[in-house]
């Protein structure tokens, strides 16, 4: 038991620490270092070493000063074994290290002898590889978009590896294209239109959604379970079937390229989940208090205006911002419907700089950054909202 | 008593309801039964603007007299292809002006310009002319005979309300344009994309339901993907794959671990050999597939999190008390507990992946073996022009559509509530 934990701890751990190295030269590469190999046998020769010495000295040491010790010889070795490289690249590897003996620091002879130590280990290692696996995959994109908004093409088709920022230039030289693409392209006005689109759909949505999930939670009526049903069935019906019609409709009423156009769209598709969210909230007020109101002399309007939506702000709040983010990232309807760049919302817009070949990806890149960190920014302000919004609306996406 | 209150509280529920149920009436289900209509007709993209007839006034002096103007109307049919019937023309001019040279279609009265023109056929154009004189010899304002737009009317037939059907777009998708591959195409798709997601979905839920430091940061940025919009995302994945200076190609070469570049979104075949056997893998449909499992996959997590969250603490305690480990207490308590979740989500997101547009069309325009249904709606709707055949393809969505939610709620669709 105890030797099979010991091996697995050695490769498992071994493996762990090549990689993070392995993705450490990576990002090192992306600045324009030029290494040629990754080195990964040799780095894992390096670890499984560090590993075994680490885990027979266990604790018979004070834990800061072997971390530190191990860390410091390993990382001399690895600079004296390897290609040239500069300071700060061998700071980071130090850091990894480092961070590494650090979480190997529990296992000695003595934590492998536990019960079900095996499960234990591989159920650790694979936790941090995930860990390192989910952040990498998903930052490594939004890392190049911004990253390439700042370079220039032809520097980009010289190295494309070389991702660096040139500090030592001035502010308006490193953001040029974000000042190109305001000022040439006209990013100022998609963002109103796009702002002005969004919000505007929650808006209207929440008019509309409001009453229609108050009447279905509260209200008897006849067709009221054939409604409630046929809201979810309405729901899974996708854009792509709606867009052939509206398209001749609105050519024919003269409403493509107008923004009226749009928001209607955008409401009509977001009432359902609007609705579903909303009334199941409503459902879980308590009767009595509108009961309450009803004796006050209030109407149904007064309830609505004065003890349900107050009561339920929070509700409101995840259906608003999962319409406003539907809204801002829809793109499908505003590629059907727009064509003049005046009413362009920003999808739209950046969809249409890629139509030309000419467009130098930076500024299609700071485009996509514009449009991607409002959204990203509301998202992380308002997290909790979002996500009882998403977890109740991802039946679509 | 109670039948009146009841009365006001159904009259009330219409009301409140009335609005959002016009709405979806008119943008959502009025669309799905017009493609029905369209589907059985033959219409092109250009057949769908209604001929109108167009004037536009030109006004012009006449030299050594100002008394008098000339204004010209270019007048034609708007569209190319369809006849207007009973074409009416009207104009007005400010007082004491009066024309000198009229033509027999029309007449003057009360300072307006009246002209019946008749049926305009096709493409027509005519060159309409008028002199105007002021009564009193004195100088025409011409920017105020500007101003005035004249106004025309006349009679044609809108193609998609006439009552001629056919069943050719019907034959040209089951039989012309490789029905089979554009399905299978689709269904692998969806379901290594629905798949994909769910599994990795599961992996990022139980990572995040453990404790560790940085956990909640972890939680937010896996929600990145589906958060951010997908126009972004879908560029900077093509910049990231491109064959040419994309930065995933270049480290392979660049660490020798490839020789030349692979054009992973443009590339139908990578064609390799295991063990022996060659194997075709359809390339660029695989890495939309991999964009679609990135995307969608914080949808899965969000789900199976909330559920494993809501598992009994207890029931773990128990297992360690029974001495099990880390494995047999994910197979044997975490994963019994979040099959029914796992069901339902491989069915809803089933739906969704199968109707996904724009990921694909952003990614591959539908090129190199990626054409799937929702694809094809608008490549024969917009970019072949023929809006009938589109309507086709979408009704078949519509069809598999409901079939699979028929499957849907007789399968789950009771316990979908209490989840």
């Amino acid at each position: 038991m105890k030797f099979k934990a010991l091996i697995i701890t050695l490769f498992a751990s071994s493996i762990f620490l090549a990689t993070i190295i392995g993705i450490w030269t990576i990002m090192a590469t992306l600045q324009g270092l030029n290494f040629t190999s990754l080195n990964f046998n040799f780095n894992l020769l390096l670890s499984f070493g560090l590993t075994f010495i680490s885990i027979f000295i266990g604790n018979k040491f004070n834990n800061l000063l072997k971390i530190f010790i191990l860390s410091l010889l390993f990382t001399f070795l690895y600079t004296f074994l390897n290609e040239n490289s500069p300071l700060w690249f061998t700071a980071g590897i130090f850091l990894l290290i480092l961070f590494f003996t650090n979480k190997l620091k529990k296992y000695d002879l003595k934590y492998l002898n536990q019960d079900f130590i095996f499960e234990k280990i591989v159920f650790e290692f694979l936790s941090l590889f995930a860990i390192i696996f989910f952040a990498l995959v998903i930052l490594f994109p939004f890392y190049i978009m911004f990253v390439t908004s700042l370079k220039t093409q032809t520097a980009l088709l010289i190295n494309p590896l070389d991702l660096s920022i040139d500090f030592s230039k001035n502010i308006f030289e490193i953001f040029k294209s974000y000042f190109v693409i305001f000022k040439t392209y006209d990013f100022g006005r998609y963002i109103l239109t796009s702002s002005y689109v969004s919000i505007g759909t929650v808006l209207i949505t929440l008019l509309f959604s409001i009453p229609a999930a108050y009447a279905i939670a509260r209200l008897n009526f006849f067709g009221k379970t054939f409604l409630s049903t046929s809201i979810l069935i309405i729901y899974m019906f996708p854009a792509i079937v709606l867009v052939i019609p509206l398209y001749t409709v609105f050519s024919q009423l003269g409403l493509r390229n107008s923004l009226e156009g749009l928001l209607i769209v955008y409401t009509a598709t977001t009432l359902p989940v609007a609705i579903y969210m909303l009334q199941g909230y409503f459902r879980s007020i308590p009767k009595e208090i509108e009961e309450a109101g009803l004796i006050d002399g209030q109407n149904w309007f007064g309830i609505i205006i004065k003890i349900i939506i107050p009561l339920s702000l929070p509700a409101i709040a995840s259906v608003s911002l999962y319409v406003f983010m539907i809204a801002w990232n829809e793109f499908l309807f505003s590629l059907m419907f727009l064509d003049n760049p005046k009413s362009f919302t920003l999808s739209r817009a950046i969809n249409h700089l890629t139509g030309d070949a000419e467009t130098p990806r930076q500024y299609l890149m700071a485009g996509s950054v514009v449009v991607t960190l409002p959204i990203l920014l509301i998202f992380v302000y308002f997290e909790k909202y979002l996500v009882s919004g998403l977890t109740t609306g991802s039946v679509k996406g | 008593m109670s039948t009146a209150l009841s009365k006001i509280e159904k009259r009330t529920a219409y009301t409140l309801l009335l609005p959002a149920v016009c709405l979806v009436f008119a943008i959502i289900l009025f669309p799905i039964f017009a493609n029905v209509w369209i589907s059985f007709k033959e219409v092109g993209l250009k057949d769908i603007r209604i001929p109108e007839p167009r004037a536009k006034k030109i006004v012009k002096n006449i030299q050594n007299n100002n008394s008098e103007l000339k204004i010209i109307y270019k007048l034609r049919n708007s569209s190319l292809i369809q006849d207007i019937r009973e074409v009416k023309f009207s104009d007005k001019f400010p007082k004491n002006i009066k024309p000198i040279n009229l033509d027999k279609r029309c007449e003057f009265k009360s300072q307006k310009i009246k002209c019946i023109f008749g049926n305009w056929e096709a493409g027509y154009r005519e060159n309409f002319e008028i002199i105007i004189k002021d009564k009193n010899n004195s100088a025409i304002n011409s920017q105020k005979i500007k101003s005035n737009v004249p106004d025309l009317n006349g009679k044609s037939d809108n193609i998609l309300l006439t009552t001629e059907f056919t069943l050719k777009n019907f034959k040209n998708v089951f039989f012309n344009n490789n029905f089979s591959e554009l399905l299978m195409t689709t269904f692998y798709f969806t379901f290594f994309g629905t798949f994909g997601a769910i599994l990795l979905g599961i992996f990022a839920a139980q990572l995040v339901n453990q404790k560790f430091y940085g956990r909640s940061f972890m939680r937010s940025i896996l929600l990145f993907p589906y958060v951010g919009p997908v126009v972004a995302l879908a560029y900077t994945w093509t910049l990231l794959l491109d064959p040419n200076s994309g930065t995933i190609n270049s480290l392979l070469v660049s660490y020798g671990i490839i020789e030349k570049p692979i054009n992973l979104l443009g590339q139908k075949y990578l064609i390799f050999n295991f063990l022996g056997f060659e194997f075709k893998l359809r390339l660029a449909l695989t890495t939309v597939i991999f964009f679609e499992i990135w995307r969608y996959f914080p949808l899965a997590f969000l789900f199976i999190l909330a559920r494993l969250q809501a598992i009994p603490k207890d029931l773990y305690e128990a297992a360690d008390v029974d001495g099990a480990g880390p494995f047999r207490k994910f197979f044997y308590i975490t994963l019994p507990q979040i099959t029914a979740i796992l069901s339902i989500l491989f069915m809803i997101r089933f739906i969704w992946n199968f109707n996904k547009f724009e990921d694909i069309f952003l990614l591959t325009g539908g090129a190199s073996g990626t054409l799937t249904l929702p694809i094809s709606v608008y490549q024969q709707g917009f970019a072949i022009s023929n809006i009938g055949m589109g309507s086709a393809v979408s009704i078949v969505i519509v069809l598999l559509l409901i079939s699979f939610m028929i499957i849907y709620f007789r399968l789950i669709g009771k316990r979908a509530n209490e989840i």
